[in-house]
């Protein structure tokens, strides 16, 4: 709690997380939840009902014009052009190292609309980005400070949208990393089958002024089916399970994305894009670490930022993501190792503050829904 | 928040208490810390009993599902006992914290009848807990 509380910035949401009994804590300049009844709680309602979750600190970012698909494409690593109208796919931005300034969703909003959704952490860094490669080619426009973002995951939260209207009731005909414009509760909004929680559901882009009477009503009509408000702590420990990666923990500056077990969103064909060189070089060349995903198999909880070390208590690399897992029920963890190390089945040591616990590395994600 | 802490116990501003019992002063931590940390998942307790403990010194450590938190020893002691049954039910913490999840059993080093006679009384436990939160 470092930062002063006069900086820090609220979402529509924030009365109704106070009301709902919401831990606020300062979180990328933000005011938001980090659990209501308890992160434990809140994690088993996503996995076997439904969360709700306030992202509205996330940025959004506006590209439109003739080549606002070209500048957007120049920009990452994925290939945007291969997007229909409609569609969304995740991504990296690099630097000209090769390593990662965030990762995206990019959602072709029109045949030349684009929408980049970029972490709240990452926000003005990457509003400079796509500000400033848009200048002379396309417009630009920061819409964050008008765009709410509500995730509605798990396997029910398509009951619950049955129960917010008649469009609402239909979203269940998206496809995955589809999207579309939508009436839920009365609300007009923009529904996308997306979500950081290894769960199915939606996420939900509306007008500012509208998210905190969407929220009420989405937790009013899905309480009753078990829906629950969830905070970030719920958010961290579901992605962690299903092994989405978090900036600033797993990907930064210093990562790229081939180590970081990324290199399905970087594709090599698409023509010229910020890293491709540093990136093919990286690829010609067997990596010296990779991240990977590992179980605590002694007494012990893994933390980010806790060194890994070999038998002979070398360090060998280090963890950055750490927390027990609610629903596979193992405390698991993910780190950098070196490329010996990688295989599902190598063994190695977290130095949980002094002790030495030995962990193994396991197959990701640690959860898979059925 | 829990606003009422038992009366009969002495706390400490690291949110131990203290239960003078007979074999020795019972050591816990409070209904506000666990509120702090939420779920519990692991107690490492890293003495044993005979193992003597200064005041104010690590004991062992305590986890939840987003952080760590050391155990302080309230007063100074030797270990008569610990709760073994923390290490495979965590959970015990949350369910009841000043009970069945006490945590370590000292045996004070000096005169046992004045040993937690520094330590805060309810009341300004109270005053502390509401001045931090």
């Amino acid at each position: 709690m470092t930062e002063p509380a006069a900086t820090l910035r609220r979402t529509p949401m924030y009365d109704a997380h106070v009301r709902l009994g919401g831990r606020i804590v300062p979180f990328a300049g933000w005011e938001m939840p980090v659990q209501y009844k308890g992160i434990v709680d809140e994690h088993q309602a996503v996995r076997t009902a439904a969360g709700l979750f306030d992202v509205s600190h996330m940025g959004e970012l506006e590209l439109a014009g003739p080549y606002a698909g070209q500048v957007v494409n120049y920009l990452v690593t994925n290939d945007v052009s291969r997007l229909g109208v409609g569609q969304a796919l995740y991504t990296c931005c690099c630097n000209a190292e090769g390593t990662i300034l965030d990762d995206l969703i990019i959602y072709r909003a029109g045949d030349e609309r684009f929408l980049v959704v970029c972490n709240a952490s990452n926000h003005e860094k990457m509003a400079k980005v796509f500000a400033s490669a848009a200048k002379d080619h396309c417009d630009f426009r920061d819409l964050s400070a008008e765009t709410a973002l509500i995730a509605l995951q798990g396997p029910k939260a398509f009951d619950v949208l049955a129960l917010a209207g008649a469009d609402a009731a239909k979203l269940v005909e998206l496809k995955s990393f589809h999207f579309r414009d939508a009436v839920i509760a009365n609300v007009k909004c923009t529904a996308a089958r997306t979500g950081y929680t290894g769960e199915d559901g939606v996420e939900i882009f509306c007008p500012w002024a509208d998210a905190a009477s969407l929220w009420d009503q989405l937790i009013t009509l899905g309480e009753p089916l078990g829906l629950r408000p969830c905070g970030l702590g719920a958010r961290d420990t579901l992605r962690l399970e299903a092994r989405l990666s978090l900036y600033g923990n797993d990907i930064d500056e210093t990562t790229n994305p081939i180590e970081a077990g990324l290199g399905w969103v970087v594709k090599m064909d698409k023509g010229d894009f910020v890293g491709r060189a540093a990136i093919e070089a990286i690829k010609a060349k067997e990596l010296p670490r990779k991240l990977v995903g590992f179980q605590v198999k002694g007494r012990g909880i893994a933390r980010h930022g806790y060194p890994l070390r070999d038998a002979d208590g070398g360090e060998i690399g280090v963890c950055t993501s750490g927390s027990p897992g609610p629903t596979v029920g193992l405390n698991i963890g993910l780190g950098y190792v070196p490329t010996r190390l990688a295989a599902v089945g190598s063994t190695f040591m977290v130095d949980c503050r002094g002790k030495l616990v030995e962990a193994e590395v396991v197959k990701t994600p640690f959860y898979k829904r059925a | 928040m829990s606003d009422s802490f038992p009366s009969d116990l002495k706390y400490t501003k690291d949110h131990e208490w203290t239960r003078a019992s007979e074999g020795g002063v019972q050591v816990g931590i409070t209904s506000f810390a666990v509120e702090q940390l939420g779920d519990i998942t692991l107690v490492n307790i890293d003495v044993k009993a005979g193992d003597t403990l200064a005041e104010g010194k690590p004991f062992g450590t305590i986890e939840s599902v987003k952080t760590l938190s050391d155990l302080y020893a309230p007063i100074a002691g030797k270990v008569v006992r610990v709760n073994a049954a923390l290490t495979d039910s965590p959970e015990l913490v949350n369910e009841d914290c000043y009970g069945k999840a006490w945590m370590i059993e000292l045996e004070p080093t000096g005169d046992a009848a004045t040993a937690t006679a520094g330590l805060l009384d309810v009341a300004a436990y109270k005053a502390h807990v509401d001045a931090s939160g």
